[in-house]
């Protein structure tokens, strides 16, 4: 084996109680792609903070270069040779593609050298590792592909011979990630170490050479790559077999409950994110939304519910029009039966700085139930709410406790058990199992199932394919806002994944 | 002549009246600009004015008023700091904080130290910055040799260099004819602090588009995250473009305290502060539109005092309150979006949290 | 890491932190009255003598708390919507205008209980259209808030100038105002509450607005925690997309948010005006819309915290006078500084203590602070 690039001994990192990381041993060999994978939550980001400066371990030794290395700031990472891409990139967004490159990295107090300088470094890195981007492009006009090559092309300029890169792939296309791919083989080819972060398995399989599982904080197992399979990654990533599919009957699909029609929705700056989609959602299926996050899901599920305005396009609900070119507010939606599960629990589906019988009123609050004249019932919000945590087996059981206080998964419960409880005849949610706990995914997709076989129509937006594939009874794939196909459950993953990287529209058309 | 001698003399009052919302105008540009707002402004200029006129009376020496109202401005620059950087205090609170305690302080201290009723002692020539008029040049030049004899005399030397150089190219334009006289009146018999001001501006252009502080400070109010990742410390860049800011701010409260007045008067900055950060959303966080932008609000300053009580030609009477309300509404109409739209840097008013 | 790692109990929350702010800020104004060459601890004696020491110094403490607790109400409502209405001052002094053409209009024909009710809702409808304004760019235009009270505040101060010096001055006076009000429009004195309670009191102006100022603050609790439009006020004020996803339209909450904060800014300009001056002089708030921040701030925006904190200030303003008397190099100022560091370190410098007092309960007792965080683990 080749020498290690990176050591860790022993590293303890705690948050108050919570403790993000525990006795991490890892050895990264120079010159490989090394994978970490583990669920959201299992420590994965902390560490790579701990290498890269960002935080300090509690205890420990990091070793770099077969060296012990104190990192303090992420200058003393730089230094050192590691360098990051950030999931959310870390630029500035009305700044040049030069403008960033040089930002903590210029040669002296004027400007002026340092660009010359930076002008020339880019064309050779362009040109030994393919990485093509114009040097004075303005970060907020170049795509999101590019804009993390401007990320890898920032740390390659401050001399990393360690590149990290955290969740690279969760807002490219398939494409994309592909042409992403092949720069990280180069750059191993040039002897450059690459540390992959990642939860999506596929990819580890694909261009990792080692890979090393996270669960609760702990590093539980490190592979060779070619030695492993997806199955046991899985297994040890969550500590025991994995549930892929929840058990579940045929659907009896009804009448269409949902109709939209020639959608089309933009985004504040006036890019189309929704190019004129047209479906039906019936009573008693689950339809699933496939695709890379950025398609537009998140904008056609803000139309639905009335939280976007659309440019154009009619919807029916119950066979009766919504108007989401105009006046549609979510208020007037719920009250016509349609509930929605948004994607972003923390700043929009609650408030976390209220108690969480406040948020069990959240949109209903206007319901006569929890009034009396212009006044809060308290007494019934409160009992209404002890009552959900009952159902949906909320912890810590407190109706009093802030919402801040809750896990994820239990956060996620509060809002189900909300839209639920209200009996709606269409349900749409967005991302229903983000960041929650493997527990607590199960009991959603059961209650989602549930909700299905009572007849109701449920509209799935999610971007973790198995998700999508284990609940849905239909799937549309959305591609660059416009819906690029229709598939069964039974559709592959190979399948999913061209419609999702748009090549099949493209041989259509 | 008449009308272009009054035109000449409101152009020369605006020139004067500009200056001090022009310093705490690019002061305010420094902090906004890193991400820290700061309607914080005229209390900063009220303690330096008050400070610079203090310290030039008690030590009899104008410069070492205007380091003092630097000092003691950049210190409530950091206190600033303190509060909304390093403890991520809410920056319009920190900012009326400092307004009140420099409102109350100055008065306090000024009775206290001086008992005339909160004013300082009027500044004697020498403690104050004088205008620099033809007489002084001529004067200046008959007796001034470059001095190396002793330290002091070398220091002497130098300011004086810096005091007049400015003026003395000036003077050579002003003898063009035709041009020269009009320019004269305009240019010229102004104290060294009003050329200050006017130079802050490229220079200040300079620093922000040519420097790698500016380069880092504009991002620091863009995007502070990528900043700390680059390995530059958030919290440093923004207490450095706080300290700039403390510096205008205090040559701005010198300006009013030992050039436009005499000494220090109570409550002598009377909503300039305000005006200046008016300015600086009018100028869309820009140093020359800064310029203009004070330009223009000092110059509806010297049309409402000199039309007091006489009317305009067809528009008849124009109460002085209505012009000294219009940087406000018109500001309030730039906000509102109806001239152009005003878009203040990204993370502006929001405390820097590492957070992942 | 955005939540706290370690809770404290309530009881410290909103009672031991604000109470060590509050200390800090006057051993700062301490060393300020330390360096004018003066006791501040005699300083301190005289102040709260001055302030509660006779009736009368009682009845102006309320007297000023009264007006403190209308701008602290203000500037309260605004901020449970996430609005920091920064213009309090400029509402209350145009709400003068609308006090000013009732007293005026009807002092000589209706008696002082129909002119008050008239006055109260000319006072809170002026007040409340003057944030209208600010209020509207906010919601439709995305025009700063703070940027526009602040302006607002200077042209209604013209405004007020120019009506004061012009159009409602009485053609043969010199000062500034209008003509005093008749006895129609003279609030009634308090006075003879606390003479019940065996105080004598000479002459001081507490009226009957300070009850209307309790009943306020009353309503104010009931409207941000009991009431379906508080519940969307503080939605939308944690959240502003929670508000949006829950059908709160965004417009009528900051709109009516500030008009509410509006309305109680106008009504403070009763006490002064018509319990007190009789009549409507340039300048009548002197500050009070500011010191309503700080009295919000240092109440923790709840009302009981705000007559608490209006009390202080209401103490601090009748007690400074009284200490200007006493000690002459302090003139009256000091409230402004002792008012600035209030704001200081109750608002900006809020969490400066708190990881150390956390640290102490920690030690204390490890389980106080450490279980909540424990169950909240995140998935």
């Amino acid at each position: 084996m080749a020498q290690a690039a990176i050591e860790l001994v022993g590293i303890n990192k705690s948050f108050g109680a919570v403790r993000a990381n525990r006795d991490i041993n890892l050895e990264i060999a120079r010159g490989t792609i090394h994978g970490i994978v583990g669920e959201n939550g299992a420590g994965k980001s902390t560490l790579m903070s701990i290498l890269y400066g960002f935080y300090q371990a509690d205890s420990g030794e990091i070793r770099v270069g077969g060296k012990p290395a104190s990192i303090k700031t992420s200058n003393d990472a730089i230094a050192l040779g590691i360098g990051m891409v950030h999931q959310h990139f870390m630029l500035v967004d009305n700044f040049t593609v030069l403008e960033n490159i040089i930002l903590g990295a210029e040669t002296n107090a004027l400007l002026k050298s340092s660009i010359a300088k930076a002008r020339s470094e880019l064309d050779r890195l362009e040109r030994e590792y393919g990485l093509e981007v114009d040097p004075d492009a303005i970060i907020e006009e170049l795509p999101v592909g590019l804009q993390q090559r401007v990320e890898i092309l920032k740390a390659l300029y401050r001399g990393a011979e360690i590149l990290i890169l955290d969740e690279p792939t969760g807002v490219l296309t398939p494409a994309e990630a592909d042409h992403l791919f092949r720069i990280l083989r180069q750059l191993k080819e040039q002897g450059k170490t690459v540390v992959l972060i990642t939860h999506k398995l596929r990819e580890i399989m694909a261009i990792t050479d080692t890979v090393s599982v996270m669960r609760q904080g702990t590093m539980v197992a490190t592979r060779e790559t070619s030695k492993t399979t997806v199955e046991e990654l899985a297994e040890l990533m969550v500590g025991r077999r994995v549930l892929l599919r929840v058990e579940k009957g045929e659907a009896a699909a009804g009448a269409v409950k949902l109709a939209v029609k020639n959608l089309t929705v933009k985004d504040s700056r006036g890019v189309t994110m929704v190019d004129d989609i047209s479906f039906d959602l019936r009573a008693g299926e689950i339809v699933g939304i496939a695709g890379v996050a950025g398609n537009g899901q998140s904008e056609l599920l803000e139309a639905i519910s009335g939280i976007r305005r659309a440019v154009s396009g009619s919807v029916m609900l119950d066979g009766k029009p919504i108007d989401l070119t105009g006046a549609a507010d979510p208020g007037e939606l719920r009250d016509r039966g349609l509930a929605h599960v948004p994607e972003d629990r923390h700043h929009v589906g609650l408030v976390l700085a209220f108690e969480e019988n406040e948020n069990s009123i959240l949109g209903y609050h206007d319901d006569p139930r929890y009034l009396k004249g212009p006044f809060l019932n308290i007494d019934a919000i409160m009992a209404d709410a002890t009552d959900k945590i009952e159902k949906y087996d909320i912890r810590p059981g407190n109706p009093r406790l802030k919402t801040a206080n809750f896990s994820g998964g239990n956060q996620q419960k509060i809002v189900l058990a909300r839209e639920i409880e209200q009996d709606p005849g269409v349900l749409i949610v967005g991302q229903p199992t983000r960041g929650v706990d493997v527990g607590a995914i199960e009991f959603i997709h059961k209650r989602l199932i549930a909700m299905r076989d009572q007849g109701k129509a449920v509209l799935v937006v999610s971007v973790e394919l198995d998700e999508i594939r284990s609940l849905s009874d239909r799937i549309l794939v959305m591609f660059a806002g416009r819906i690029v196909g229709e598939r069964g459950p039974d559709a592959t993953e190979g399948e999913l994944g061209l419609l999702m990287a748009g090549i099949e529209q493209e041989a259509a058309a | 002549m008449d009308t272009l001698n009054a035109i000449v003399q409101v152009l020369d009052s605006t020139i004067r009246l500009s200056v001090p919302l022009l310093l705490a105008c690019l002061a305010g540009l420094y902090s906004e600009r890193s991400g820290i707002f700061d309607i914080g402004l005229e209390g900063k200029m009220l303690v330096g004015a008050f400070a610079g006129a203090a310290a030039a009376s008690v030590f009899h020496s104008a410069f070492i008023g205007l380091g003092m109202a630097i000092l003691i401005s950049v210190a409530f620059a950091m206190v600033h700091g303190f509060a909304s950087i390093t403890h991520r205090g809410n920056q319009i609170v920190s900012g009326v904080a400092i307004n009140f305690i420099a409102a109350g302080s100055t008065i306090i201290l000024g009775q206290a130290w001086f008992q005339q009723g909160g004013r300082t002692p009027a500044l004697q020539p020498g403690e104050r910055f004088e205008s620099i008029t033809a007489d002084v040049i001529s004067n200046f030049l008959a007796t001034y040799s470059f001095s190396t004899a002793s330290v002091a005399d070398l220091l002497v030397s130098i300011r004086g260099l810096i005091l007049y150089l400015p003026a003395l190219l000036f003077d050579a334009l002003a003898r063009i004819p035709g041009f020269g006289p009009i320019f004269a009146e305009l240019v010229l018999g102004h104290s060294v602090l009003v050329y200050f001001a006017f130079a802050m501006v490229p220079f200040t252009w300079w620093v922000l588009f040519r420097t790698r502080f500016g380069l880092r400070l504009r991002a620091v109010g863009e995007n502070p995250a990528a900043v700390d990742t680059a390995g530059i410390s958030v919290t440093w860049l923004r207490y450095r473009a706080l300290i700039c800011t403390g510096i205008l701010t205090g040559v701005a409260g010198a300006y009013l305290s030992m050039v436009q007045n005499g000494g220090f008067v109570k409550d002598m900055t009377a909503g300039k502060g305000y005006i200046a950060l008016a300015a600086l959303i009018f100028a869309k966080w820009k140093p020359v539109n800064a310029m203009f932008a004070c330009l223009l609000f000092g110059f509806l300053d010297a049309a409402s005092i000199r039309l007091q009580g006489s009317p305009l030609p067809v528009i008849g009477k124009v109460p002085a309150q209505f012009m000294q309300a219009l940087p406000y509404v018109l500001t309030v109409i730039l906000l509102a979006g109806f001239i152009g739209k005003a878009i203040p840097p990204r993370a502006g008013g929001v405390p820097y949290v590492k957070e992942r | 890491m955005s939540t706290p790692y370690a809770k404290l109990p309530a009881w410290a929350d909103y009672g031991l932190i604000p109470l060590i702010n509050l200390s800090v800020a006057f051993i700062v104004a301490g060393f300020v009255v330390m360096l004018v060459g003066e006791n501040p601890l005699r300083a301190a004696v005289i102040l709260v003598e001055g302030a509660f020491g006779k009736g009368t110094g009682i009845a102006f403490t309320l007297f000023y708390a009264t007006t403190f607790i209308f701008t602290g109400l203000s500037v309260a409502v605004a901020a449970h919507c996430g609005l920091f209405n920064i213009g309090t001052e400029g509402q209350a002094y145009i709400a003068g205008l609308g006090i000013a053409i009732v007293c005026l209009s009807f002092d000589s024909v209706l008696p002082w209980w129909v002119n008050f009710p008239l006055a109260i809702v000319a006072a809170a409808a002026v007040g409340a259209l003057w944030a209208l304004i600010p209020a509207y760019l906010q919601a439709r235009r995305g025009s700063h808030i703070v940027i526009t009270t602040i302006m607002f505040n200077f042209i209604a101060a013209s405004l007020m100038v120019y009506l004061l010096v012009g159009p409602l001055k009485p053609a043969a006076s010199q000062a500034p105002q209008t003509r005093n009000f008749l006895a129609g429009a003279e609030l009634p004195k308090l006075n003879w509450i606390l003479e019940l309670f065996g105080a004598k009191i000479r002459s001081a102006p507490l009226n009957i607005t300070f009850l209307l100022a309790l009943v306020m603050a009353f309503l104010v609790w009931l409207l941000i925690w009991r009431t379906r439009l508080g519940y969307e006020m503080r939605t939308y004020g944690h959240s502003p997309k929670a508000a949006r996803y829950a059908g709160i339209s965004e417009t009528r909450i900051i709109i009516t948010a500030m008009m509410i904060s509006g309305a109680l800014a106008g009504m403070m300009a009763l006490n002064p005006v018509m319990g007190d001056q009789h009549n409507v002089a340039i300048d009548f708030v002197s500050g009070a819309g500011f010191v309503g921040i700080a009295v919000a701030l240092m109440g923790r925006l709840h009302p009981v915290g705000i007559v608490l904190a209006a009390i202080l200030f209401g103490m601090l303003y009748q007690g400074g006078a009284e200490l200007a008397f006493e000690m002459p190099a302090i003139s009256r100022d000091m409230i402004v500084i002792i008012q600035g560091l209030v704001i200081l370190f109750a608002g900006a410098l809020e969490h400066m203590f708190r990881p150390y007092i956390q640290a102490l309960f920690a030690s204390f007792s490890p389980r106080s602070v450490g279980m909540e965080a424990v169950k909240g683990k995140g998935a």
